[in-house]
């Protein structure tokens, strides 16, 4: 009985200690953000790596997430009568929530996991020890061009997203279940909201917060050779889908409430 | 005169695992001095609490006779220039050529214009027996000793006051061992910087050290000029620098 105590104990300290540690890490990275020097060179090296190496991955899955949308709701009203309705669901499930969350999704998947496993083997092999005895600090090095880049990037990705999804809607409506093309784009144009598209960038900047600081923070503290930075690896983009979803529910009810 | 370093009353536990208990250690300007002592004996920790990478329990570490255990970051920084070290797998950084990997420190600690700083890392490659044509290079395409010899490179680059070496001459063939021996000792001369090495490599040690000094279970159990090792009247010295199995040090089998 000591022992299952014992147990439960010892894992919520871990589990405290872990969160606690999580923001020491996000405060200790965001007032280097603001503090020179600055790496300029690294932050666009980073912000090409992250966001336009993304486009492919994040583009094809925008295309096949706003073709389903129309495909779906046109099957399920098509007994209410509205077709109308297909273009402004499109548009509307696009902009505010799945643009932003499946880039975020495949950002993880790609970028998250990528940062952990580099963080995590230079952490293994002294290389962040050896960035501090060059009177270089890691953070300001490694840590905040990526964030940086994140923070920068996912909006920027997330607009390609909503275009691409909204096109990959209009096409399955308009090829494949014969909607009338400029009654099908005036819909779509007078359902697009500036609100709409806007709550989207900002979750898509949190989002990409989210990602690069969970794979940053899972790198860094990785231990252990080649097992520690698998386990990093796994951890970032677990712990990043998560929270995506997480804060998604949490900005989707400030955002609409 | 003070020492260059001063640590007193050095501790640090990991959890329930005391890996250091209570080192004390002076290191005059200039002078040599290995640490040896078997695997876990709190070699690294004892170099990484130094150089600030780890913060200890408790005890007292003094830098010209300035306290570092409680430094903010920018003053450790600062204070982190005086040091250069060279890690026991090199830790070159495998994104950036041979050449920006030596010149590292004076390009991003001091701004250093980059055709300045590569004719700089040609001139420091050159001392440590390496040619112009291994600056282009990546660190994954150098063989083992090469590595470490572009590590040093990288230690002695920005021409620090005080080098730490982290194992220097594991991995590598005994030829190139001695090798890497040699330039250790000729660099630090040429410097006239202060060197503190942790080894268990016997030959290493014997080469380096002005002065030894053994560690064992967190603890320093004996020091003494290089010559007197061979009649340290120790038992565990003994033991540990003849290489035998049997003796009052037992080897945890058990992992801790």
């Amino acid at each position: 009985m000591g022992d299952f105590l014992a147990t439960i104990g010892r894992s919520a300290l871990g589990f405290f200690a872990s969160v606690g540690r999580l923001f020491l890490f996000a405060g200790v990275t965001l007032s280097h953000i603001v503090r020179p020097p600055f790496y300029f060179k690294l932050l666009l090296r980073q912000m090409l790596l992250i966001g336009y190496n993304s486009l492919p991955v994040v583009g094809l899955t925008a295309l096949f997430t706003g073709m389903v949308l129309a495909l779906q709701s046109h099957t399920g009203f098509s007994g209410l009568g509205g077709d109308a309705a297909v273009a402004l669901l499109v548009v509307l499930s696009v902009t505010r929530e799945l643009g932003p969350v499946i880039a975020g999704l495949m950002v993880a998947g790609r970028v998250g996991a990528a940062i952990a496993a580099e963080l995590g083997t230079m952490s293994v092999t002294d290389q962040i020890a050896a960035l501090s005895t060059l009177s270089t600090n890691p953070y300001k090095y490694l840590v905040v061009p990526r964030v940086l880049a994140g923070i920068i990037t996912m909006p920027l990705l997330v607009i390609v997203a909503d275009i691409i999804g909204i096109l990959g809607g209009y096409i399955v409506a308009v090829y494949l279940l014969g909607s009338n093309p400029s009654s099908y784009l005036h819909q779509t144009w007078s359902a697009l909201k500036a609100p709409d598209v806007m709550s989207g960038l900002y979750k898509a900047a949190v989002f990409g917060f989210v990602v690069t600081l969970m794979g940053c923070y899972h790198g860094y503290h990785s231990r252990g050779g080649a097992q520690g930075v698998g386990s990093a690896t796994t951890n970032a983009v677990v712990s990043s889908s998560i929270l995506i979803l997480l804060t998604d529910y949490l900005l989707t009810s400030v955002f609409f409430s | 005169m003070t020492a260059k370093i001063v640590i007193k009353g050095l501790c640090k536990a990991f959890g329930r695992k005391k890996v250091l208990q209570g080192v004390d250690l002076e290191i005059e300007q200039g002078e040599s001095v290995v640490v040896i002592g078997g695997s876990g004996s709190g070699k690294s920790v004892l170099l990484k609490c130094i150089l600030g990478l780890l913060r200890p329990d408790s005890g007292e570490i003094l830098v010209d006779g300035q306290p570092t255990v409680h430094l903010g970051s920018s003053d450790r920084a600062r204070m982190l220039t005086k040091f250069g070290m060279l890690f026991q797998g090199a830790a070159l950084f495998d994104s950036l050529p041979v050449w920006q990997n030596v010149s590292f420190g004076l390009i991003q600690g001091e701004g250093m214009k980059l055709p300045e700083a590569k004719r700089l890392a040609i001139d420091t490659l050159a001392k440590v027996g390496l040619g112009a044509d291994v600056a282009d290079l990546f660190p994954a395409e150098l063989s083992g000793g090469m590595q470490k010899r572009v590590g040093l490179a990288r230690a002695i680059a920005s021409k620090p006051e005080v080098i730490f070496f982290d194992e220097p001459t594991t991995g590598l063939d005994p030829i190139m061992s001695d090798v890497i021996n040699q330039l250790i000792v000729e660099r630090v001369r040429d410097l006239g910087a202060t060197a503190l090495s942790i080894t268990h490599d016997m030959a290493s040690a014997r080469k380096i050290a002005d002065r030894i000094v053994m560690l064992y279970q967190g603890k320093i159990i004996w020091q003494g000029k290089t010559a007197e090792i061979d009649h340290s009247g120790n038992a565990y010295v003994d033991q540990f620098i003849n290489g035998r199995a049997e003796g009052p040090i037992q080897m945890e089998v058990r992992a801790s």
